[in-house]
Order: C-alpha cells, then sequence, then structure tokens
C-alpha cells in the first residue's frame, strides 16, 4: 500500500506537515516574544489598577498602610466634597472649550492650508510646533501672557497688548477670575494642540477626491454647501479619532494646571488629577487619592472603551 | 567657595575609591557613612545645609556624607520619596521634618522613630531650648527630633519708605490694620500684597489671623479640641480675613508669595504678611526699606515653626547619626547654620552679633513670647487635617460664606479625630 503512493503525494504530504511545523514554530516563538510584555503589562498595568481599586476601599491615611475595609465610603465621601464636585465642573466646561477650540481652530487651519497656499510647508510647522512643546512649558509661558496685573502696579501679558490696541473693554482676570479661569487654562491646551487636529484634518481633506467636489459644483452647489454636505460628513472618522485623543487629554490633564495656576482662587482651575495628586502626596490619604484615581480611570474608559468596540469591529469587517 | 566644593567633590570620589579599595582588598573599612534627606536645595538653604556639613567634617573627617536632597517647594515631592523609602524599609539615616504633628503624626505615631531622651539629657537641651519647642517635639513624654532652626510666621512685613511718606505707623490691632489699609488704598497703594499660587499662603495668612482673634491660649485649643471650632470667635476671625482680603491685589492668584513680596519692594504694596524667610529673600535681593510688626493682634504670640532631624529605627550608621544629630542641636551647629538659613537658634544662647537686625528683634520675641505651633508649616496638625485646612480657607477666599467655612473647619477637626 505504501509503496503505491505515488511520489507527489509523498512530496505533498512532507510539504504540508513541514508547514504546520512551522506555523506551529512561529506560534511557539510568537508566545515567546509576547510572553515578557504581557507579564509586565499584567503586572504593572492591571494589577495596579486592581491595588489602586482595592486601596480606594480601605481606610487607609498617614503613612502607614491600614487595609481596614471602608466599602464606598471613600467614594460617598468623595462625592460630597465640594472641591471634588468643583473638579468636576471644571473637568467638563475644561473638555468643552479644549475640544470645541481645537476643533473649530484646527479645520479652520487645514481648511486655509488646503487651498494651495505659498509656503505651506512653513505655515505646516509653524502651527504644528507647539504641539512639539510640553504641557509644563505651555503653562509656564500662559501663565506669564494670561498674568492680568493689577490696576494699581500696571497691566501685562495680554491685558496690556488689549488696553495699547484700543481694546482694553476685553481686558479680564483671565484664570484669576474664579468665573472663567478654568477657560483660561482650557484656551492655552486649545493653542498646544489645535495644529495637531489642523494636521489631521489636512491629511484627511487632501484624501477626499477632487471629482467629489467637481461634481457638486457642476451640480450647481456653493463652495459652503460643499463644505457643510459633503465635505465635513467625509470627515466624520477624523472628528472621532480626533475627540478621543484629546478628551482623554482633557480628563488627565495634570502638567498644565500644575505648571500654570494650581488650584487656582478657591478651586477655579482645580482638575481631579491635581486634586489627587495633592490628597495623595501632601495629604497623605491614599484611599481618597485611590478613589480619585479609579473615578478618572472610569471617566476615561466610558470615553475609549466604545471607540475601542467600534474600531475592533470595523477591522474585523475589513 | 567654589573651588572648595569642586575639592570636596574630588576628595569625596577619592574617598569613595578608598573605601571600596579598603574593603575590598583589608576587609575593614575606614570611611563611616551619613546620608542626611532634606529637600534644602535652593540659595541660601543649601548654604546654610552646607556650612553644617563643614562644621561636621571638622569634628569628624573619617565619614563620608552623602547629600539627599529632593528638590521641591515646602517638600512636596521630598515627602513622597520619604515615604517610599520609608516604606520600603530603606530610611534614610536621617531626614529633615517639621517639628509637631508632621513629625508625630506621621512618623512617631507610626512607631518608625527612636526616642532621643538621652541625647537631650546628656547634652542639656532641655535647659537651653524653651518649653515651647521642647512641648512640640515631645510625645509621651518622650523627645523624637533635634530641632536646628526657628521661623516665625506671624510677621507682618511694610514698606518703611511708603509708612513714613504717608505718616503711617505698623497697625497692631485689626482696627488698625484697617486704617491703614484704607490710607494706602487712598493713595493708590495697594494695601496688603498677598500671592496664593501654591494654595498654602492664604492658609498661613488665616492662621495668623486665629491667632490674633482668639490668642495664644484659645487658638493653641482649635488644635487639641479645647476650643471649639464652632466658637464665635472663629466666626470673627473668618469675617476679618474676608474684610482683608478685599484690600489684596487682584491678581494674588498669580503670584507666589515672594512675586507679591516684589509689589512691596518696589513700593506699589504696602503690607505683606509672611513668615520670616521672607527677611532672607529681602536681604537676597538687596532690598533694605522694610519694616516688621508682629501680625495684628498677636504681640506677645509667636508662631512657630521648625525644622528637625531625627533617628529612624533600622538605620545602618547609628553612630554618625548621633553625631549629626549632636552638632544640629549644639550652638556650635546652630551659629553655622541660621545665619545664612535666614531663621533664629532654637537655642537661646547664640551669640547675637551673628545675625541681623530682624533675626535679633526675633530671638528676642522668641524667649518672652508665647509660642503657638503653625498649622500650614507642619507643627499644630497632621498632614491630613492641614490639607484640609488650606483647602477650606482656599475656597472661603473664593466664595465667602463664612457659615460653610466654620462647618468645614469643624468638619476637618472631627476628622482628624480630635473633634466630636
Amino acid at each position: 500500500m505504501q509503496r503505491s503512493t505515488p511520489a507527489w503525494a509523498v512530496a505533498v504530504t512532507l510539504k504540508r506537515s513541514l508547514a504546520r511545523r512551522k506555523t506551529s514554530l512561529d506560534r511557539v516563538l510568537a508566545i515567546l516574544t509576547l510572553a515578557p510584555s504581557a507579564a509586565a503589562v499584567s503586572l504593572f498595568v492591571y494589577a495596579f489598577i486592581a491595588w489602586t481599586g482595592f486601596v480606594s476601599l480601605t481606610r487607609w491615611r498617614g503613612v502607614i498602610p491600614d487595609y481596614a475595609w471602608a466599602g464606598l465610603r471613600n467614594y460617598v465621601r468623595l462625592f460630597q466634597h465640594e472641591r471634588f464636585q468643583t473638579d468636576l465642573r471644571n473637568t467638563v466646561v475644561f473638555t468643552a472649550v479644549f475640544l470645541t477650540g481645537c476643533l473649530v481652530v484646527g479645520f479652520l487651519l487645514a481648511v486655509l492650508l488646503d487651498q494651495r497656499v505659498a509656503g505651506e510647508g512653513l505655515f505646516r510647522t509653524v502651527f504644528l510646533a507647539p504641539m512639539a512643546v510640553s504641557f509644563v512649558v505651555t503653562g509656564v509661558v500662559w501663565r506669564w501672557m494670561l498674568n492680568p496685573g493689577t490696576p494699581e502696579t500696571g497691566y501685562v501679558g495680554i491685558n496690556l497688548l488689549l488696553d495699547k490696541i484700543g481694546l482694553g473693554l476685553l481686558k479680564s482676570g483671565w484664570y484669576t477670575d474664579p468665573r472663567i479661569g478654568i477657560k483660561a487654562v482650557a484656551l492655552a491646551a486649545a493653542w498646544q494642540m489645535s495644529g495637531y487636529v489642523m494636521a489631521l484634518y489636512l491629511a484627511g481633506l487632501r484624501g477626499i477626491p477632487e471629482e467629489l467636489r467637481e461634481a457638486a459644483r457642476v451640480d450647481g452647489a456653493t463652495e459652503i454647501q460643499i463644505y457643510r454636505r459633503v465635505i465635513i460628513p467625509l470627515l466624520r472618522p477624523i472628528t472621532l479619532g480626533a475627540v478621543i485623543v484629546l478628551g482623554h487629554i482633557s480628563l488627565k490633564v495634570f502638567d498644565l494646571v500644575a505648571a500654570m495656576t494650581g488650584s487656582g482662587l478657591g478651586f477655579s482651575t482645580d482638575v481631579p488629577a491635581y486634586f489627587m495628586w495633592d490628597t495623595t502626596f501632601r495629604g497623605n490619604n491614599f484611599n481618597q487619592g485611590a478613589a480619585i484615581a479609579v473615578v478618572l480611570l472610569v471617566m476615561v474608559a466610558v470615553l475609549i472603551v466604545p471607540y475601542l468596540i467600534y474600531t475592533m469591529r470595523s477591522e474585523a469587517e475589513i | 567657595m567654589a573651588r572648595m566644593r569642586a575639592v570636596r567633590i574630588v576628595f569625596s570620589v577619592l574617598a569613595v575609591a578608598l573605601l571600596v579599595s579598603a574593603s575590598a582588598s583589608a576587609g575593614t573599612t575606614q570611611f563611616r557613612k551619613l546620608e542626611v534627606f532634606s529637600w534644602w536645595t535652593a540659595g541660601g538653604e543649601a548654604e546654610a545645609l552646607t556650612a553644617l556639613f563643614d562644621e561636621y567634617y571638622k569634628l569628624h573627617p573619617d565619614v563620608w556624607i552623602v547629600n539627599a536632597t529632593v528638590a521641591g517647594g515646602a517638600g512636596s515631592v521630598a515627602k513622597a520619596v520619604l515615604v517610599s523609602r520609608m516604606l520600603g524599609g530603606d530610611p534614610p539615616d536621617t531626614f529633615q521634618v517639621h517639628a509637631g504633628r508632621e513629625l508625630i503624626d506621621t512618623w512617631v505615631v507610626a512607631g518608625k522613630m527612636e526616642p532621643l531622651d538621652d541625647l537631650f539629657k546628656a547634652e542639656g537641651w532641655d535647659k537651653v531650648m524653651p518649653g515651647g519647642i521642647l512641648d512640640i517635639i515631645s510625645y509621651n513624654g518622650h523627645y523624637w527630633s533635634v530641632p536646628v532652626n526657628i521661623h516665625r510666621s506671624n510677621v507682618l512685613w511694610y514698606n518703611k519708605k511708603v509708612f513714613q511718606t504717608y505718616g503711617l505707623k505698623p497697625p497692631r490691632t485689626f482696627d488698625e490694620f484697617f486704617q491703614v489699609a484704607d490710607a494706602l488704598k487712598a493713595r493708590g497703594i495697594i494695601p496688603f500684597v498677598v500671592g496664593s499660587k501654591d494654595g498654602w499662603e492664604l492658609g498661613h495668612v488665616f492662621e495668623d489671623v486665629l491667632a490674633g482673634v482668639l490668642g495664644p491660649e484659645a487658638y493653641r485649643g482649635l488644635w487639641t479640641g479645647k476650643t471649639r471650632w464652632t466658637d464665635p470667635r472663629v466666626t470673627q476671625a473668618l469675617q476679618t480675613f474676608k474684610r482683608m482680603m478685599t484690600y489684596a491685589n487682584s491678581d494674588h492668584s498669580a503670584l507666589t508669595w515672594d512675586g507679591a513680596a516684589a509689589y512691596l519692594m518696589e513700593g506699589k504694596g504696602g503690607m505683606l504678611i509672611m513668615g520670616d524667610w521672607t527677611d532672607g529673600w529681602f536681604t537676597a535681593k538687596g532690598f533694605k526699606d522694610y519694616g516688621w510688626a508682629p501680625t495684628p493682634g498677636t504681640a506677645g504670640t509667636f508662631v512657630a515653626l521648625s525644622d528637625t532631624f531625627g533617628l529612624p529605627k533600622g538605620i545602618k550608621n547609628r553612630d554618625t547619626v548621633m553625631d549629626w544629630l549632636r552638632l544640629l542641636g549644639s550652638k556650635r551647629g546652630q551659629e553655622a547654620f541660621n545665619p545664612k538659613k535666614g531663621s533664629i537658634c532654637a537655642r537661646t544662647d547664640c551669640d547675637r552679633s551673628l545675625f541681623n537686625e530682624y533675626l535679633r528683634s526675633a530671638m528676642d520675641d522668641w524667649q518672652k513670647d508665647e509660642i503657638v505651633p503653625s498649622v500650614i508649616h507642619g507643627a499644630a496638625a497632621s498632614e491630613s487635617w492641614a490639607t484640609a485646612f488650606k483647602d477650606t480657607v482656599a475656597l472661603f477666599a473664593a466664595r465667602g460664606d463664612v457659615a460653610a467655612a466654620q462647618r468645614a473647619l469643624q468638619q476637618a477637626c472631627e476628622d482628624a479625630g480630635v473633634c466630636r
């Protein structure tokens, strides 16, 4: 029987089993390669998340760990805490101003650059440059620019500029005014990140075929209509991506606030991440700090997880 | 100076090399080690620390000092590093800690320190240091750290030239404060300069107002549970503080305390309430036209804070640390350190001629005044209580709700387990 097997059949079987062995070898190699980072990630990310979650349910205040069970008491106290309530409101305002600012300014810059202006490369670099700067540097510079000065000692920064060009009416306390403080900080953040949004939109705009616009023009659409009905809907995935990236930055923002204003007058520029640092490392309230960290994680997850599911689904469809 | 430092670095490197080779070849070490942990990294404070090291080297040339400083205002970063080292079982040989609740509640109650009674007795420090400071480094009848300096937090600084020009006198009471403030305001000068950017400065002003309204005895009681936070005098202090803030510069949340002090220096501002490191700052800036007085209502009261070093349990170089602590508490060590740091000795027998005019006045007051602990600077309350206090005052400054602030202060006291 074996003799009757033709040579070509043997060759095919051999090749197949070799191929199979190769796949299983690849597999082993792949697992071996990924295992260390998987172990590291599960320890340094997920285990620590679990640890933080556990600490947030204990009574650990002071430097010596105290694992007495507190249940959800820390969370209840946290949400009753006036500072934390202010922080949550600040986060909402900050996110709204920051996202709107970035998207509007970024889109307008991209549209302008898309007109094939001379020296486009230069403009692109200029608008993108802020992104290369650290938030700490942005914070220090904007802290100086938005420093209001006083009537007695003279105005400085942007207030001085407004005064000189005859727009003194627009002078403001900026971040020293509790009513608008957090918006002033969001302004600095938007300055930093709108170049990034511009780059995203510009790539998107360049990806839209000229024929579509031509066709719309032939149908008698005005330029504004073309943007409203054709281009902006086509850019929707880019907008979504930008919202996700900017949104989680705005939820987690710490360095900008720390460098620019700190908590501000009456916590007018305080954010959850800053509160977390303050209460944990200055106040030794490890339980409360952990609870804030968990709330932050949940907030970011609420934003990111649907997006991850969405992208995973669309990848599966491809 | 720089040259000396370079020489020292070279010697340290040689010392390490020698240490390594000695222990490698003969198995014996000639050099002993001492690691000193602090957050003194800037200007005068770093120089003061170096001066202490110099004295130590003179006495113990066979010790190799590791200067483990961690930069960061008021020790906010250093404290986090310290916590992780202490909890990780790797304590520094000795570390800087504010005398009072910061020392006691954070480290002594946790059982991380060794008592120093024998040292205090052998050196006779319980006779040359005033009772006020001995009280705040004591717990359960034992001494827990060695104070190297004293800062005063209740000082009202004023611009002498401005005051002379308008014929004003430094205010002794709150009524006088408001009169002077009105007079300054009428001349277009910021009456009361404040910087509140770092979050603790308003709490600093308010603790001085509390001391001024309540007096030393009742003020002290606030932190021990003897005075109730619901007391009408606390209400009065909140109202006074609120009124004082109406005279403050409108941009105070954009400034740190030294930014506010610069307004005073330029003659654009009249009065500032800040601790006596301001004296060191003015001196460093070459500004001489400043005057000082106790903050309103606190004549005869000295709101104090003190930097101290202690002996953590489980360290390797116990004998070199004891030598270090002995130097810190000695006349020689304190005289080397304090003129540079801009503070006064914790002892009462230092040579007055080494100090400037302000510091000499502080030395006099230190000997005769009632000493009460500062809360913002770690002496009166645990870190978590002090943080809650600071937060409450910061919020009050913006909202101005007296009743809510008083409730929050009471709540913070209850959370700390002192009030019921």
